[in-house]
This record gives C-alpha cells, structure tokens and sequence, in this order.
C-alpha cells in the first residue's frame, strides 16, 4: 500500500468526511450507527407485532401487513443490525487488535459501507408500493416469493443483492487484514478471539452469500423471464428452493453466533482476570462449527419429505454441532472459575449470553431431533429457540462489545449506573419476551400468523410486555452512548484493570490513526 | 501455523477471494442439475422418471406380489378443470402392464393448456414407478366445455424395495395457457 497521497493528520471536516473516508474508525463507527438505526426500525416492526399478538383477534394490522411486518423485522435484523455491527465491530477493533494501522482495502472499506443504506432504503421503501412489502417470511420461501408474491419483491431481490456484494467486500476486507496486515509477531495463534472468529466467517461469507445471489438471480429469473427453477408446472421444484436458501441460510445464522463467540471471549477473561482457558481449543472449536454448518441445512426442512438415511444424516450432523459449542461454553466457564471477578456491564451482558445462549442451544438439540421436530415445526417453539440465540446470543453480545470498547472509542467511560440499568431491563424482558414462546409452541401455536386461538392469550400477553419492555430499554443504550460520547469520566489507555491486547495500549480515544509504525513485538502475548 | 510475517500482497488474496466468489455463485447454479440427478437416483421429491419402452415390462413379471396403486388428482388454484381418475386404486404384479385413465374437463368458456405434473409417495417408491405412456408427457389443449380421457400406461418394477405394498400416484394439473405458445412441451418427468 502506498501511503504517498493522504497526509493530513485528522478527520476532514463535515459530512464529507463521512462520505469519504477510508478510515477503519470512520467506517467502523459508520457501520455501528447503522447498525443501531436498523435495530431500532427492526425493533419497531417486531413492536408491531407483538402489539397484534397482545390479545386473540385482529386489533390493529391486517393479515397481509402483519405478514410484512414478520418478513421486514427478519430481514432487517437479520442483514441490517447483527451482521453489519459484527463488520462495524471488525472495522473498529481487528486492526487495533492485531497492530495494523488501517483494513487492508480503504476504499472498498468505504463503498461497502455506502451501499448498504441505499440497499436498505429500497428494501424499506417497498413497503410503500402497490401490493406491499415482501410477506413471505425471511426465508422467502418459493413459491410463495415467485409466483404469489408482491410486484415489488424485485426491488427485494435487487436490495438482497447489493447486501450481499456488501457482505462478500466486507469479507474480502478482513482477511485481507488479518492475513496481510499483522504485526510482526503477531502470528496467527496469538490472534485475539474475536480476529480468529472473523476470519473463519468471513471465509463462510464468501462461502455462502453468492450462493443466495444466485438464489434471488433464479426467483428473478422464474418472476420475470419464465424459468421454471422453482416452478413446479414448468418442471421445477420448489423445495430445491429450500435446499438453496438453507445452503446459505444455516451457515448464515453460524456467521451472526461466532463473532459474538470471539467478543465473549475477549471480555469474560478481562473481568475474571484470567487468561481465555483453552484458547487453542476454541479456535479449533470455531472452526469446527464452522465447518459443520455446510452440512446440517436440511434440518430446517425435516417435514418437506426425505429418506430416513438423509433424516438421520441431517440429525446426528447437527446435534454434532453440540460439541464443538459445548468446548467453547465449558472454556468461557472455566475462565470465570475462581477468577477475581467484577461484574461491570460488558461482564454482566457476557455472562448473560453464556447462560441464555446455553439454553438457546438446548432447545436447537431439542429440534434437532428429526421425529420431535415434526411437532416443533413452525410454531414459536422455533421462534424461542432462534431468538434466544440471536437476542440474548448474538445481540447481547454486540451490546456487551458496545460497553466493553465504547470507552476506548470516545475517551470517556460511560454511565455505570445507567448501563447495569439498561442491562437488567434487557435481561428480564428477553426472558420475559421470549421464555412464554417456548411454552407457546409446545402447546401447538404456529409462528407468522396474526390471530391465536384462545389457549395462548396468556402467555401471549406476558410476552408482548416482555417485548415492549425489552424494546424501550434499548432507548437507555441510545442515551448511554450519546452521553458517554459527548462526555464524562476520562478513560484511561488500559481502560479495563484485566484488559490484556494491543488495543488497549494506544491511547483512549484511540486516535484517528494508529499503528503507523508496527506495535513493539513485546507487547504481543500469546493468548 | 505460519510463524511470523504473512505476505504482504493484497492483489493476490483479493484475485483468490474473488475467484472464490465467483465460483460459488456458479456452484448454486450448478446445485440446480446437481439437484435433479441426486433426485432421479433417490426419489428425492417424488418425481417419476421418463418414457420406458414396453418391451422392458414383460421380461420381469413377479406373480408372487401384490401392490396397491391408488390414484389422486389435484389441480392447481388457478385451474378450473374437472379432473379425476377413473378408478381410485387398483391391485398390480410388478412387472405387469396396467392402464388407468384420468378424465378431464375444461368447464371455462376460453381454449387452456393444462400440465400435469406426477408425484409418488413414497419417495422411495418413484424411481419404479415406470410410465409407458403418460398425459404429464404432454401438454394438453382443450376445447371451452371439451372432455377427455387421458391414459396412462404403466409397470411397477419387481426391484421396487419389498416394504412397499401401497403407493400412490398423485397428479397436480397447472395452468400453463400463456407460457404454451412459446414454449414446445416442456421436458417434463
């Protein structure tokens, strides 16, 4: 890289400077703000939802809407709030953590981050059109997203599209970084965690998202140039839809759970004031997780008919999966054991997700077991598990990320008081929110439906206050960030009393350029 | 692990990366015949094979076993036609030639073209479930009000596994009047 041109010593000024920047800081602050805007309109569609499912009978939104609502709150979780605050997370900290002064691709950097607004506010702004949003659920399963779909689920398509050559750039990016741009020492088994955990999902990524490209390409296809992929009366299947959409999908839900692994790992040893037990063991676990989520899809898709040896394959693969997982929760555990523990917010929202992603996990055995999965199928059993492993899993994670770096970002810490707040008010409205649905789908209730029969009005009810609960205590994080950017206590270089790495050795807040001149090798140890 | 310094050469990981990229997005088009072929050998999703010639029946007559073929027709939300089998099931050897015909009636007062598409359960049983002569092979036109009796000619193979002793054959009509024009039969099986 030629570091000629680009001399100035600090942030342009303006809203140029945003739309500009190649600075991984810039780009990674970019990215989280989205992230968090996403997560709010996302946040605000579930809203709607549970305020629908609040009481039997159709109170505020018609069928369709709510169908809508369903799809949009998925997609937009989903593509728009995890996985670009993991890439925004990625931006900020992998070159502080491996001593690099910026990502290996500045300017791809940029325009993977600028086209992600404009994918969104297409995606959005079909909600507006003639015939409505995509109403097809996440999964836009054919033919439901082909031949019965709504006029503008091409703009859908299109907006999957740009997501994902914004996902495979951001890929690229990475392990452009982390295999290009270490420090001199920092070899690949001293790399923190959460650089490890990136580097095996961005290869996922590249892995899987061209593969939903050509999935969304063959639905254009089939809507507007008459192939039959999924159309079974000009020869097609539409469970091979299925397959397509899980290839991707499941190592997709994979790549949203093991960054927030590499996180996890980062903050829990900090607070115990322990090194991460078994390191070695969790990079090997991560990558064995990753490896076998290329080969669990179909049990996403037990009831659509396949032979019993395809059953059993797609069963014990995934209950597989267990171990690995298993590894990495029995590490995290053993790191806290007879550690000097402290219990400040990033410790409180990791110890969280040990403990609720656990039982996210459970209840993945639980489906994942083919003949038991015929009652689950479809009902808000599922919709428990997946957001217990996506909220208290994968978003807790990142809000820990938030709490545990957010002093290193702005210079200053952030309210103590407000944030064990926020972090207790998310906590009982997630179980709030989501333990009911557990009860609810053993008990029959179908997910993406609008009206319940009268059976499920308790639980309903309890879950809907969870909902709402958990939903405006995320206003406190807002504030919290806010304040502690404009001001407050001064953070110290280390920030952390157990903070080990090299991020912690620049100074707070980390200036705009960093590790211009690699770090000094002593300062790397291994993890 | 390599131990120190990676090599700092950005163009060619990008040129990887992208060839990965690109392969991958060929790859989920490539699972599309992948898909078919796994699906003629296993039955995956019920579909039954091609034209046999009938010579190949006879040879293989199994006089010791009895199988029960049940008929079913559905036909599509779109499609107005009356569409049945003239029996609802019937008692075959493997091996042996046996015709069923399905009637059909178009009641809308505009030409259509129907498609049927086959589908066995269970799955396992698709792939012996041979078809001499067969109405989803074909498009088929009629008239507004215009019937007709559709046959098809078929053998159960005496391969087919010995659990089986009952297996269904369902057939899904479509729609498929605006696409005929342009599109010859399309090679369905």
């Amino acid at each position: 890289m030629s570091a000629a041109h680009d001399h100035h010593h600090g942030p342009a000024k303006g809203l140029s400077r945003w739309l500009y920047t190649t600075n991984h800081k810039d780009i990674g602050s970019l990215y989280l703000w989205f992230s968090f805007a996403m997560f709010l309109l996302g946040g605000t569609f579930a809203l709607v939802i549970r305020a629908e499912l609040f009481q039997p009978g159709l109170q505020f939104v018609e069928p369709n809407f709510f169908n809508q609502m369903t799809t949009m709150h998925g997609l937009v979780m989903v593509f728009g709030a995890v996985m670009p605050a993991f890439v925004g997370l990625a931006n900020w900290m992998i070159p502080l953590m491996i001593g690099a002064p910026d990502m290996a691709l500045p300017r791809m950097n940029n325009w993977s981050f600028w086209i992600l607004p404009f994918a969104f506010a297409m995606m959005v702004s079909t909600m507006f059109m003639e015939g409505g949003g995509p109403n097809f659920g996440w999964t836009f399963y054919a033919p439901l997203s082909t031949t019965y779909a709504p006029p503008s689920t091409t703009f859908f398509i299109f907006a999957v599209h740009i997501m994902g050559a914004s996902s495979i750039m951001g890929s690229i990016n990475v392990i452009a970084t982390i295999l290009n741009m270490r420090a001199p020492g920092m070899t690949l088994m001293k790399m923190p965690l959460f650089v490890w955990t990136w580097l095996i999902t961005a290869y996922l990524l590249i892995a899987v998202m061209p593969v939903l490209a050509g999935v969304v390409t063959m639905m254009l296809f089939d809507i507007h140039f008459g192939t039959s992929f999924f159309n079974a009366a000009g020869g097609g299947d539409p469970v091979l839809f299925q397959h397509l959409f899980w290839f991707f999908g499941h190592p997709e839900v994979n790549i949203m759970i093991l960054h927030a692994f590499g996180v996890v790992s980062a903050i829990i040893p900090t607070f115990a004031r322990k090194r991460l037990f078994g390191y070695d063991s969790m990079v090997y676990a991560t990558a064995s997780i990753a490896f076998l989520s290329f080969i669990v899809w179909a049990h996403h898709m037990f009831t659509v008919g396949m032979p019993l040896a395809g059953q059993l394959f797609f069963m014990y693969a995934t209950m597989l999966i267990a171990v690995p997982t298993g590894v990495k929760v029995f590490n995290w555990v053993a790191t806290m054991f007879r550690g000097a523990m402290t219990f400040e917010t990033p410790m409180l929202f990791a110890i969280a997700f040990v403990v609720l992603f656990t039982i996210g996990g459970f209840t993945g055995v639980m489906l994942a077991i083919t003949p038991v999965d015929f009652q689950y199928h479809d009902t808000y059993f599922v919709v428990a598990h997946f957001h217990y492993v996506l909220v208290p899993g994968a978003v807790f994670s990142i809000m820990a990320a938030t709490y545990y770096w957010l002093p290193k970002w702005t210079g200053y810490m952030y309210d103590e008081t407000l944030g064990k707040l926020h972090f207790w008010l998310s906590f009982i409205g997630v179980n709030l929110l989501f333990f009911p649905q557990h009860f609810l789908g053993l008990a029959g209730m179908p997910r993406r439906i609008p009206d319940y029969a009268l059976q499920f009005a308790n639980f309903n009810w309890i879950s809907s206050v969870g909902g709402f609960l958990f939903g405006f205590s995320q206003l406190i994080l807002l504030f919290v960030v806010i304040k502690c950017v404009k001001g407050g206590k001064k953070a110290t270089d280390q920030v952390w009393e157990g903070a080990q790495g090299l991020e912690w050795t620049v100074p707070s807040p980390a200036p705009y350029h960093t590790f211009e001149t690699p770090p000094d090798p002593k300062l790397i140890h291994a993890q | 692990m390599s131990n120190d310094v990676a090599p700092r050469n950005n163009k060619t990981v990008v040129r990887k990366l992208l060839l990965a990229v690109v392969g991958m997005f060929a790859f989920g088009f490539a699972l599309v015949p992948l898909y078919d072929v796994i699906c003629d050998l296993t039955g995956l999703n019920g579909k039954t094979g091609g034209r046999v010639a009938e010579a190949e029946a006879g040879l293989l007559l199994d006089e010791q076993r009895q199988i029960t073929v049940q008929f079913m027709a559905h036909h599509n939300a779109e499609m107005g036609w009356a569409f049945e089998p003239s029996v609802a099931q019937i008692t075959v050897k493997p091996g042996e030639v046996n015709v069923v015909s399905y009637r059909v009636t178009n009641p809308r007062t505009t030409v259509m073209v129907g498609q049927a598409i086959p589908s066995v359960a269970p799955n396992a049983a698709a792939a012996h479930l041979n078809k001499i002569e067969c109405f989803c092979f074909e498009e088929q036109l009629l008239q507004p009000g215009e019937s007709a009796d559709m046959p098809i000619r078929f053998f159960v193979d005496p391969e087919i596994p010995a659990s089986i002793t009952k297996l269904t054959l369902s057939y899904t009509l479509y729609d498929i009047t605006e696409k005929s024009n342009k599109a010859q039969a399309v090679a369905i099986r």
